[in-house]
């Protein structure tokens, strides 16, 4: 359950970010590869906001999926998780996109702005 | 690009973080605020810390993980005691991971190694952070390698950069040789693949065959040793890649 430890470094870095606001929304982005499940934040997120500036935000999560390039043949495509192969037969992929865990954006209330 | 911040860092300090990340907060209306802050990026900035404290005193670490029980403290003790005083083989050091007990270490220093024990409680992985105060704690040699034994688990170590060299993955043949296909985020960031318990291999109906096809499709960039810490099978190429890793 790495994810409370995740959903804890969130909480983290937004309050380190707009110290003395208070969060209204967080957008996430956790990508289809990064070993992260958004169910599993959205569970943690209630748990771990109460009682900070994040308490009874809302949370959206995009999850974009994962894209990968070809070394061998240069081409670009979907990959077929937990098998990052390629259609030429090449295992040797880069991952280009999908691993990020992102803090997109936060949104904070007017009234208590500093 | 900043890592903690992903800013541009065009700042005069480009960047021991002294550019302290704090947002302007607008007057007035409530309003969004793009932050495109990385999640890990204050475990990642520890782990590059651990990497440069590591490489100041001429020491390598590895990451070592599994599922609990596939034989990573037994494969440590074994290694400790043939290593030890064997000229041209790097001393060990290690760093236990474990929820609870001290049970670990005190195995380890038995086989005359120098050890620190790290609980993490309720955690399931270690982070770079606890490596760290591990690290200073432990106080490694000039030239040494430094093993991290991390909590046993296939799933949370994966994605927490610890600051090694290498990472090591075992899978003991007594797990069923599916593992690979069922946590393809652990095997897949492996460096080398240690597949234990190989004397127990007549007994059991394990397919290596389709274990090791299994690799080349989820790490196929991964080297992989079959040995057993029981008999020595295989042990040979285990020290002959540490003492290359650590050269």
């Amino acid at each position: 359950m790495h994810e409370l430890a995740i959903t804890e470094n969130i909480v983290a870095t937004v309050t380190q970010r707009v110290p003395g606001a208070r969060v209204t929304g967080v957008r996430l982005e956790i990508g289809q590869l990064s070993g992260v499940v958004a169910d599993s934040v959205r569970f943690c997120f209630d748990l771990v906001t109460e009682g900070t500036a994040l308490e009874g935000a809302g949370l959206e999560i995009a999850e974009p999926p994962g894209r990968c390039r070809c070394r061998d043949c240069g081409v670009e495509f979907a990959p077929d998780w937990p098998i990052l192969l390629c259609g030429c037969g090449s295992a040797d992929v880069q991952v280009i996109a999908g691993q990020d865990l992102v803090i997109t954006a936060v949104e904070v209330a007017g009234s208590e702005v500093r | 690009m900043c890592a903690t911040c992903g800013c541009a860092g065009t700042g005069a300090r480009v960047h021991d973080h002294a550019h302290d990340h704090v947002q302007e907060l607008p007057p007035g209306d409530a309003r969004t605020i793009a932050l495109q802050a990385k999640v890990l990026a204050k475990n990642d900035d520890l782990a590059a810390g651990n990497r440069a404290w590591l490489a100041g005193r001429g020491a390598t670490m590895l990451n070592l993980m599994s599922s609990p029980g596939a034989g990573k403290t037994t494969l440590l003790e074994r290694t400790a005691q043939d290593m030890a005083g064997q000229a041209g083989r790097p001393g060990l050091a290690v760093i236990e991971g474990d929820q609870e007990t001290a049970l670990d270490a005190d195995r380890i220093r038995a086989a005359g190694c120098r050890v620190v024990q790290i609980n993490t409680g309720a955690g399931c992985h270690l982070d770079a952070d606890m490596v760290r105060r591990g690290l200073a704690a432990l106080d490694p040699p000039a030239g040494s390698v430094v093993m991290v034994e991390n909590v046993g688990n296939l799933v949370c170590p994966a994605l927490f950069d610890l600051g090694e060299a290498a990472r090591v993955v075992l899978a003991s043949v007594t797990e069923g040789a599916d593992k690979p296909m069922k946590y393809p985020a652990m095997f897949r960031r492996a460096d080398l693949i240690l597949v234990t318990k190989s004397d127990l291999l007549p007994h059991l109906r394990f397919d290596l065959d389709a274990f090791l096809a299994d690799l080349t499709l989820v790490s196929p960039a991964a080297r992989v040793l079959t040995l057993s810490a029981e008999t020595g099978e295989g042990l040979g190429q285990w020290y002959d890649w540490l003492a290359a890793t650590a050269a």
